[in-house]
């Protein structure tokens, strides 16, 4: 019989305000094995624990349970009281009487007998527990991002600068991601380009970096310390080694139409090209999709020209397998696609554009080389009108828009408005807003600046429909302040999409088993304190990937992701999960079930030779699982026909004892 | 005196990842449901084994409920899908024996999804009362 504490916690008034403490205690007094039962304010805390650990010396205490909050929380933290009272950390149970019992009940004495059925489970389960051990496995020190927008390269440069390598893996034929393609960022107003590519060069000419762009991750194996991943690398029919960013071939492709990615469509690349002067690696690519030669073998003019003989028309997809200790995820955001909002008419008007087409419009190194015009009849606007949250906190229309606040619109659309006024005072500029958020250093100033010094027109209320009519877009809205309806005739209309995460995180959630939230942003271990962790061990989180966020946020989060990297390589060993799955050889009968269900090929037979009662011996097949690679799901558990299958920490009977504690 | 409001006896196994997170978040958000759900922890919905179903009908549960992640983000890639096709088995044979397939549930619910857990919970309890109580499986000798 074990001799079991229960240490039931007031959490302040959390728990105490519902549950009666003092009498949960008292009952747990009467439950076979526990010898010691109390209560306490705050179990966590430092006294908490010295009690705790005082408890285990006085009555030798050999298994703990603690009613307190979710184990999400302080599982860890009362394992390491427990091992430092002597105990095995794994020797401890949580019963969870804050957040499902006290949290989300509101009567005293029901709230006081279900803690007190969840104390017993408790009991019943750490009644069976058995000292654990976790394996050890070795660290490879090197790290992948994957995503190469300003979140991507800030995390591997503050990892690279702490002395490890970092792998960049980017789709696109360079790195920058949306930064590169802005204009001028809030709230400050230094040009995006100036700040962004100083830094792509830095990663460029750092050696512990190494950029796998026009790259994807296609697999993702193994865990934490040891992820084994292949990364493909598309064929770009250019050897970026030669290749050494002349232009010579993106001048002579006679293959001009090609609609340009990077400009968004308002003007035309070559088939071969390079989307941007400053991009890294300054490297060509030539599309496969509009390239004659290609296409047709008939053409070959960019490797006549080529200089440096880079271009090889017979190239193919690589695909690259490498380890890593830990990746971050950093896939950063899109757009959401305005095709369905009719009532703008985005669709039927060249002359209605989202904020990031205008970010190209108004950049230098843009279609129109910097100077604001129509992109219908490339003349000069006079009346500008912004729509804000166009998809944004959008309950009712989820099929087309998202609920949430995408954040930056609001900032954005006051920078755009007041460099639009500063450099044409004859231009009228409207927004339509719901509401004016700006929660960040010198956003409220800024955006009081748009308004006062720049007389920017603010509406309150939404654009109810845009129609365009002669070369004018009849503007159709409310202002909901003086409750009339207004009509602007407006030669651009800009709308300020909501953002979305990038269509290649869903996919590679799934790769790296890490958690998404329903909109496809990924999940953090906890909204407040580990808010770079995802859930999945090893797997970091950078940027616009986890939730909406501007620039000095996502560098602040990149940095947070790195020094979270940089602790994990900084181990030599990594103590796995102990709660594995473990077969009893003597029950096994070999019958490859469970192996057929582990997701990890973790089960392994082997012929074991047996001693009978008759003295000879017998050679049997045998489960044998592989500890270090076994993830404790419990699969095989339920597969085993014989029963020979059960996962440590989760054995059958203490999962049994658990519901039969229940309903007693 | 008043009289006893029949209380039905739910046991609910929720996956650590996804809808024990999600069970947590529905306290964060003070998300009632009622306290005849009892909860246990499992490290993914495909860690029950059917016999621990059928021992909570032994002992008297009315309801039992099996919360995991949503198909497609099990924490352990396939967890889920064996739970779905196990439990597809298992309840169609516990309704043969007379424990009726409303008593008996798998639902997916995230870590996001505290508001999916209070309502599930609530519809859940409400489904299980209007049952009244189960006594098919009851094991007589386990009553003390």
């Amino acid at each position: 019989m074990k001799r079991i504490g229960v240490f039931v916690c007031h959490c302040g008034t959390n728990i105490a305000g519902t549950v009666d403490v003092k009498a949960v205690a008292e009952a747990m007094k009467h439950e076979p094995g526990v010898v010691f039962s109390t209560d306490y304010q705050y179990m966590c805390s430092q006294a908490g624990q010295e009690m705790i650990k005082a408890a285990v010396k006085e009555h030798r205490l050999d298994g703990i349970v603690v009613c307190s909050c979710s184990p999400r929380m302080h599982e860890a933290t009362f394992r390491k009281t427990a091992a430092a009272a002597g105990l095995n950390s794994y020797m401890v149970e949580i019963a969870n009487i804050r957040e499902q019992c006290s949290w989300v009940h509101k009567e005293m004495p029901i709230g006081t007998e279900k803690a007190i059925i969840l104390a017993k489970a408790a009991v019943a389960k750490v009644s069976l527990n058995a000292p654990l051990t976790p394996g050890e496995s070795p660290v490879t020190k090197r790290a992948l991002v994957i995503g190469g927008g300003i979140a991507g390269i800030q995390t591997a440069l503050d990892i690279a600068d702490a002395g490890f390598p970092v792998d960049i893996v980017e789709t696109k034929p360079t790195i920058g991601g949306k930064m590169a393609q802005l204009d001028k960022t809030f709230p400050t107003l230094d040009c995006a380009a100036c700040i962004l590519t100083p830094k792509m060069v830095d990663v460029a000419q750092n050696e512990k970096i190494r950029i796998f762009s026009y790259s994807e991750v296609t697999d993702v194996k193994g865990f934490v310390g040891n992820f084994d991943v292949t990364i493909k690398r598309k064929a770009r029919y250019v050897n970026e080694t030669l290749c050494t960013g002349c232009g010579a071939c993106t001048e002579k492709c006679p293959m001009k139409k090609v609609p340009n990615e990077f400009n968004l469509g308002m003007d035309n690349r070559h088939a071969v090209y390079i989307p941007f002067a400053q991009a890294v690696p300054k490297v060509a690519t030539i599309d496969p999709n509009h390239c004659l030669m290609l296409k047709s073998g008939k053409c070959g003019l960019c490797s006549k020209v080529c200089g440096a003989g880079a271009i090889d028309y017979k190239a193919k997809d690589e695909f690259l397998e490498e380890r890593y200790g830990a990746i971050v995820v950093a896939t950063g955001f899109n757009p959401i696609s305005m095709e369905k909002f009719d009532e703008f008419a985005y669709a039927q008007s060249k002359d209605v554009i989202t904020s990031l087409e205008l970010e190209r419009l108004m950049n230098a190194a843009g279609p129109t080389g910097g100077t604001l015009l129509r992109p219908s009849d490339h003349q000069h606007p006079h009346t500008i009108v912004f729509v804000q949250c166009v998809g944004s906190r959008c309950e009712a229309c989820a099929e087309k828009g998202k609920e949430y606040c995408s954040k930056i619109c609001c900032m954005y659309t006051a920078k755009h408005a007041m460099l639009i006024r500063d450099k044409y005072p004859d231009t009228d500029v409207y927004v339509f807003y719901i509401d004016v958020r700006t929660p960040g250093k010198n956003f409220d100033e800024f955006y009081r600046r748009a308004v006062e010094e720049y007389g920017v027109h603010y509406i309150k209320g939404m654009v109810g429909k845009v129609t365009p009519e002669n070369g004018v877009l009849k503007v159709q809205g409310s202002d909901l302040i003086d409750n009339r309806q207004l009509h602007i005739d407006a030669d651009l209309v800009v709308l300020a999409a909501a953002i979305e995460p990038d269509k290649s995180a869903r996919p590679l959630a799934t790769m790296l088993t890490a958690s998404m939230d329903t909109n496809d942003f990924f999940t953090e271990a906890h909204p407040k304190l580990r808010p770079v962790e995802s859930p999945t061990a090893g797997v970091f989180l950078s940027g616009t990937c986890q939730g909406p966020k501007d620039i000095p946020e996502t560098v602040s989060q990149a940095g947070a992701a790195a020094s979270k990297v940089i602790g994990l390589l900084c181990k030599d060993k990594l103590l796995g999960n102990p709660c594995v799955a473990h077969s009893d050889e003597m029950m096994c009968n070999g019958c490859s079930t469970c192996e057929k269900v582990c997701p990890y090929g973790a089960i392994t037979y082997e012929d074991k030779e047996f001693r009978m009662p008759d003295r000879t011996t017998k050679v049997r097949r045998v489960a044998k699982v592989n500890e270090a690679v076994c993830q404790g799901c419990g699969a095989c558990t339920v597969a085993c026909m014989s029963g020979a299958m059960d996962l440590k920490g989760f054995m059958n009977k203490q999962i049994m004892a658990e519901v039969d504690a229940i309903c007693k | 005196m008043q009289v006893n409001e029949y209380k039905p006896l739910i046991v609910a196994f929720c996956c650590n990842w996804c809808s024990y997170a999600g069970a947590d978040l529905a306290g964060n958000n003070r998300l009632n449901y009622p306290a005849d759900v009892k909860i246990i922890r499992v490290p993914c919905s495909c860690r029950v084994n059917p016999m621990f179903i059928l021992r909570a009908f032994q002992r008297g549960a009315d309801g039992v409920i099996l919360c995991g992640c949503h198909p497609g983000d099990c924490h352990y890639t396939s967890g889920n899908y064996y739970t779905r096709r196990r439990m597809a088995l298992l309840f169609s044979m516990l309704d043969y024996l007379g424990i009726e397939k409303e008593r008996t549930r798998v639902e997916w619910v995230s870590a996001a999804e505290g508001a999916k857990f209070a309502a599930t919970m609530n519809d859940f309890v409400e489904t299980v009362a209007a049952l009244g109580e189960n006594k098919r499986l009851e094991d007589l000798r386990c009553k003390k």
